[in-house]
C-alpha cells in the first residue's frame, strides 16, 4: 500500500503550506483522510488518544441509517406498483429498482449541494471539512416524500446547511437539525409537495383516483383507515409515507446499532417514546375525536414518530447535552410530537415540529440541569463559610 | 473517622509492559538536569552560576514569587550550564556530577518535638517544600497558608503507574517521619488513600485519616479523593504529597540528608525488561532506557501515558518522575482507520470498536491522535470518565470562552489538568483538555490569585 500512499502525498505536494493550491488544502485533505487515518501524533496532553473520531462517528450514524434507507428504496417501489397497477406486484428485483431509480438521485442531489456548500466554506474560513454532512445528507431524503422535484430538494438543503448549520457557525453550533430544517423549510415553502394525497406514491400525480395519503393524513380529514394499515403493516412500513419513515422494524434495527455503539442516546429515545406514549393514552382516555382516538401503540408506528425519535431528537448538537437534561428533552417531544398530531390537524405530522420546538428549548433544559449543580456548589460554599465564622 | 471511596465513572486502560516486582540499580549518569518546568508557575531565581560547585541538596535557584521557597541540587558535582530558551527563560542547570555524593548535613529531627513554624523551616531550608503541591491550581504551595487538609493518594491508578506499595515496602519508617511533619503543617488533617483490594502495607501509618479506594482509574487521582472526602470550596486551599515525596520528606528528618534517590518503574510496551530501578532526580534518560528499548521510532515520557511529559532521548528525568513510559511514536498512516468495528488493535473506549468486546486485553498504543480535531458533537462521553461532580463539557467551555466567573461555579477550583487526562484520551473531537485546564487554572492565578 505504500505505492498508493506515496501517489497521494505527490498530489498533495501543491497543496502543501506555501504552495500554489494551499487554500484548498482542507478539500483534499478531506478526501486523503477517507482513505487514511492521518500522520499526526499528539503534542499536548495526554500521549495516547481513543481510536474514535467523529468520522467514525458519522459512519456508524450513516450504517445504523442503511436498513431504514433499504427499506424506503423497496417501499417506494411496493407503493408505485401496489396503487398504479391495480395491486400485481412485479419481480422484487424491478420494485426495488424502481424504487432505487427515485431514491438515488436525490441522495446523490443531497449529498452533491450539501457537501459542495460545507467544502466551500471550510476552503474559504481555513478549516477542515467537518464529517457531520454525512449524516444530514442521508437525512435529508428519507425524511422527503418521494415525489419531491429535485431542484426543491436542492433548495431544501442549501437552505439547512447555510442557514441552519454555517450562519451558526459550523457543526457543533447549529440550535436546529439541520436534516429536520431542510424538511421545515420544504414543508412551509412548497406545501403542496409535501403534505396531501398525491406525493407519497411515486408518479401518483400523473394518475388520477388513487389513495396516496398517509394515515395521519387520512385521519386529520375524517376518513376511515382502509383495512391493510393496521398495526403490523405500519410496524413493517409497507405504508405511504416519507422515504425513511415508514418502516418502524428497519427504524429499530438502525436504533439498535445507535444504542449498542452508544452513538445515539439511549436516554433520549426511551424516554421520548415513553413520553409519546402516555400522552396518547390519555388522549385514548378522554376520546373525543378520531385522532384522539387512534390507538396509542398506533401512534407509535405510524408517522415520522420512529424514525424522528432514533434519528433526529438524538443529534447530538442540537439534542440537551446534559444527562439529566436528555431524559427530559426526550419527553418533552413525546409529549409534543402526539399534542401536535391530535390538537393541530394542519401539520399531522407532529414529530418534525415537536423535534423543532424542543431544539430551541434544549440549552434552556440543560441551563437549569447545570444550574443545579452550581446551586449545590455555592450551598457549599455558604456552609463552610458559615462553620468557619461559628 | 475514616471513608471509603468508590468511584463508578472512570476507565482502566490495560496496556501492555507493566512493571514486573523487581529493582535494579542504575549506573550513575556524568550529568543531572534540573528543569524549572517540572514546577508549575515557578520563574526561578539563580543562586549559583556556571562553573561553581555545589553539594546535594544545596540550593540552587529560588522561586521569584516565593523566596522561601528553594529548589536544591540532587547530587554533588559542579554547575556545568544553565541553559536559557527564548526571552533567557531558564530551561535546565546541568550538573556534572562528582562520583560520590557529598551532602549538605542538616541537623536530624524528630517532626513531633516541632513545632508548626520549625517543620515549615525546616521543609523550606533543605529544598523539600517543592514537593507539596496546593490544589486549587496545582501548583507549589504557598508557604504563607494554613491548608483546610493535606492529602496523599498512595493508589496509583494510571495505566502503567509505579506500585506504590511495592515502591515504598522497605522506607515505611521514612513514610511515617514524612507524615508526622506534614500532620504538623495543617490544622485540619492529613489524609491517605490507600488500595481498597488486598492488604494495604500503609493500614498502620499513624496520624492520618486513612481511606480505601475502590474503583477506575482516576479513582487514584488525588483530586477525585479530594472531591469525594472534602471538595474544595472558594477560598480554600488544600495541599497534595506523593507517597515517594513524602518517603523523602521523612528521610530528611531521621538522616538530616536530602535524599533526590527515588523508586521509578520503567514501563510500556517497547521495553524489553519493565521492572523498577533506584535513580536519582534528573539522570540522564539515556543511562536509564539504554539497551532496554525496542525499535528506535519511540517516545520515552517521563511519567504515565496521560499525564507525562515527552523527553528526549538525550534529556533528562524529570524531578518529581516515578514512572517512565516508552512507547512508539504513532507517525504513521493507518488505512481506513476511521472505519468502525475495524482496528482491533487500537482501543476505544466508545463501542464503535471492538475492545468492548474483549475486555481482558492488554493494548500497545501509539501516539497517534487517531483522527483529527473536530467541533465539540458529541455529548455524554467526557461525564462517562468524570467522577468528580461537576459537569466537565461545560467547564471546558467556560475555560475556553476564558469566563471566570462561570469557571467558578461550574468547579475549577476543584479540578487539576490530570482530572481531564481521560477526556484528552476519550473525547471523539480530539480536545486538548488538560491544556485547557492549565491554561485557565493558570488564568484563574493571575486574576483571582
Amino acid at each position: 500500500m505504500k505505492f498508493l500512499r506515496d501517489k497521494i502525498d505527490q498530489i498533495k505536494k501543491p497543496f502543501e503550506k506555501g504552495q500554489k493550491f494551499e487554500k484548498f488544502a482542507p478539500a483534499i485533505n478531506a478526501l486523503d483522510t477517507f482513505l487514511y487515518v492521518p500522520n499526526h501524533t499528539t503534542k499536548h496532553g495526554a500521549h495516547i488518544r481513543d481510536a474514535v473520531d467523529l468520522k467514525r462517528t458519522m459512519i456508524t450514524v450513516v450504517l445504523a441509517l442503511v436498513p431504514a434507507l433499504l427499506f424506503g428504496i423497496y417501499n417506494a417501489g411496493y407503493q408505485h406498483f401496489i396503487q398504479l397497477n391495480e395491486g400485481v406486484l412485479p419481480p422484487f428485483m424491478d420494485i426495488f429498482l424502481h424504487g432505487l431509480w427515485k431514491v438515488l438521485p436525490m441522495i446523490i442531489v443531497s449529498y452533491a449541494v450539501g457537501l459542495g456548500i460545507e467544502f466551500a466554506f471550510a476552503i474559504f474560513r481555513g478549516h477542515e471539512v467537518n464529517e457531520g454532512y454525512l449524516v444530514s445528507g442521508l437525512l435529508i431524503p428519507m425524511v422527503m416524500p418521494v415525489d419531491l422535484p429535485l431542484w426543491m430538494l436542492a433548495i431544501s438543503v442549501a437552505f439547512a446547511v447555510v442557514i441552519g448549520k454555517e450562519a451558526f457557525g459550523g457543526t457543533g453550533m447549529n440550535i436546529f437539525n439541520p436534516a429536520l430544517l431542510a424538511r421545515a423549510f420544504a414543508f412551509f415553502a412548497y406545501p403542496t409537495f409535501m403534505s396531501g394525497d398525491k406525493i407519497w406514491v411515486s408518479e401518483a400525480s400523473t394518475t388520477d383516483a388513487i389513495s396516496g395519503e398517509t394515515i395521519l393524513g387520512a385521519l386529520a380529514n375524517g376518513k376511515e383507515l382502509p383495512a391493510q394499515w393496521d398495526f403490523w403493516n405500519s410496524f413493517i412500513g409497507l405504508i405511504p409515507g416519507s422515504i425513511g419513515e415508514t418502516s418502524v422494524l428497519a427504524i429499530l434495527i438502525g436504533a439498535f446499532i445507535l444504542i449498542a455503539t452508544g452513538v445515539g442516546s439511549w436516554k433520549i429515545m426511551v424516554s421520548g417514546v415513553v413520553g409519546a406514549a402516555l400522552t396518547a393514552m390519555m388522549f385514548n382516555a378522554v376520546g373525543l375525536t378520531a385522532l384522539m382516538n387512534f390507538d396509542w401503540t398506533n401512534h407509535l408506528v405510524v408517522g415520522g414518530f420512529a424514525f424522528g425519535i432514533v434519528f433526529m431528537a438524538t443529534d447530538p448538537v442540537s439534542a440537551a447535552q446534559t444527562d439529566k437534561g436528555k431524559i427530559i428533552y426526550g419527553l418533552l417531544i413525546g409529549f409534543f410530537s402526539i399534542m401536535i398530531r391530535v390538537f393541530n390537524p394542519a401539520y399531522p405530522e407532529g414529530v418534525m415540529l415537536a423535534i423543532l420546538l424542543m431544539n430551541t428549548l434544549a440549552p434552556t433544559i440543560d441551563y437549569f440541569v447545570v444550574n443545579g449543580n452550581i446551586a449545590k456548589r455555592k450551598k457549599r460554599l455558604a456552609k463552610s463559610k458559615q462553620l468557619k465564622s461559628a | 473517622m475514616s471513608k471509603d471511596i468508590r468511584i463508578k465513572k472512570g476507565l482502566d486502560l490495560k496496556l501492555k509492559g507493566e512493571a514486573a516486582h523487581k529493582i535494579a540499580d542504575t549506573t550513575r549518569s556524568k550529568v543531572y538536569a534540573v528543569k524549572p518546568s517540572d514546577f508549575h508557575g515557578v520563574t526561578p531565581k539563580m543562586v549559583v552560576k556556571e562553573g561553581d560547585n555545589v553539594k546535594a541538596g544545596e540550593v540552587i535557584f529560588y522561586s521569584k514569587s516565593d523566596e522561601k521557597v528553594k529548589f536544591v541540587a540532587p547530587v554533588s558535582g559542579k554547575i556545568q550550564e544553565i541553559k536559557r530558551g527564548e526571552k533567557r527563560v531558564i530551561l535546565e542547570i546541568l550538573i556534572a556530577a562528582d562520583s560520590q555524593d557529598v551532602f549538605v548535613e542538616h541537623s536530624k529531627k524528630n517532626p513531633n518535638d516541632l513545632s508548626t513554624e520549625e517543620v515549615k523551616a525546616h521543609l523550606l531550608a533543605s529544598g523539600c517544600w517543592p514537593f507539596i503541591n496546593q490544589r486549587p491550581y496545582d501548583v507549589i504551595a504557598n508557604s504563607a497558608d494554613t491548608p483546610k487538609a493535606i492529602f496523599i493518594s498512595a493508589h496509583a491508578t494510571a495505566p502503567l503507574a509505579a506500585d506504590v506499595e511495592f515502591v515504598l515496602e522497605n522506607k515505611l519508617q521514612a513514610f511515617q517521619a514524612g507524615i508526622d511533619a506534614l500532620v504538623k503543617l495543617t490544622t485540619g488533617k492529613v489524609h491517605l488513600s490507600v488500595k481498597g483490594k488486598g492488604k494495604s502495607i500503609f493500614k498502620d501509618v499513624k496520624g492520618v485519616s486513612l481511606h480505601q479506594v475502590y474503583g477506575p482509574h482516576p479513582a487514584g487521582n488525588v483530586g477525585v479523593q479530594i472531591g469525594k472526602i472534602s471538595p474544595i470550596n472558594a477560598g480554600e486551599r488544600v495541599w497534595t504529597v506523593t507517597p515517594q515525596d513524602v518517603a523523602t520528606i521523612g528521610e530528611l528528618f531521621l538522616t538530616g540528608k536530602f535524599n533526590a534517590t527515588r523508586t521509578v518503574a520503567l514501563v510500556g510496551s517497547e521495553v524489553k525488561e519493565t521492572q523498577y530501578y533506584n535513580v536519582i532526580s534528573g539522570a540522564a534518560i539515556a543511562d536509564l532506557v539504554a539497551g532496554k528499548i525496542e525499535g528506535d521510532n519511540v517516545r520515552v515520557i517521563s511519567g504515565d501515558v496521560l499525564t507525562g511529559t515527552k523527553v528526549k532521548m538525550d534529556g533528562n528525568l524529570g524531578f518529581l518522575s516515578n514512572t517512565v513510559t516508552v512507547i512508539p511514536e504513532g507517525n504513521v498512516y493507518r488505512m481506513f482507520g476511521w472505519m468502525p468495528f475495524a482496528s482491533p488493535s487500537v482501543h476505544s473506549a466508545s463501542r464503535t470498536g471492538l475492545s468492548w468486546l474483549m475486555p481482558g486485553k492488554k493494548y500497545a498504543p501509539n501516539t497517534n491522535l487517531n483522527g483529527e480535531e473536530r467541533a465539540l458533537v458529541v455529548t455524554g462521553e467526557m461525564e462517562a470518565v468524570m467522577p468528580l461532580d461537576i459537569f466537565p463539557m461545560q467547564l471546558l467551555k467556560a475555560c475556553l470562552a476564558s469566563d471566570i466567573d462561570k469557571m467558578e461555579s461550574l468547579g475549577i477550583y476543584e479540578v487539576a489538568p490530570e482530572d481531564f487526562a481521560l477526556i484528552d484520551y476519550t473525547n471523539t473531537s480530539k480536545l486538548e483538555a488538560q491544556q485547557i485546564i492549565r491554561e485557565a487554572l493558570d488564568l484563574m492565578i493571575k486574576e483571582v490569585g
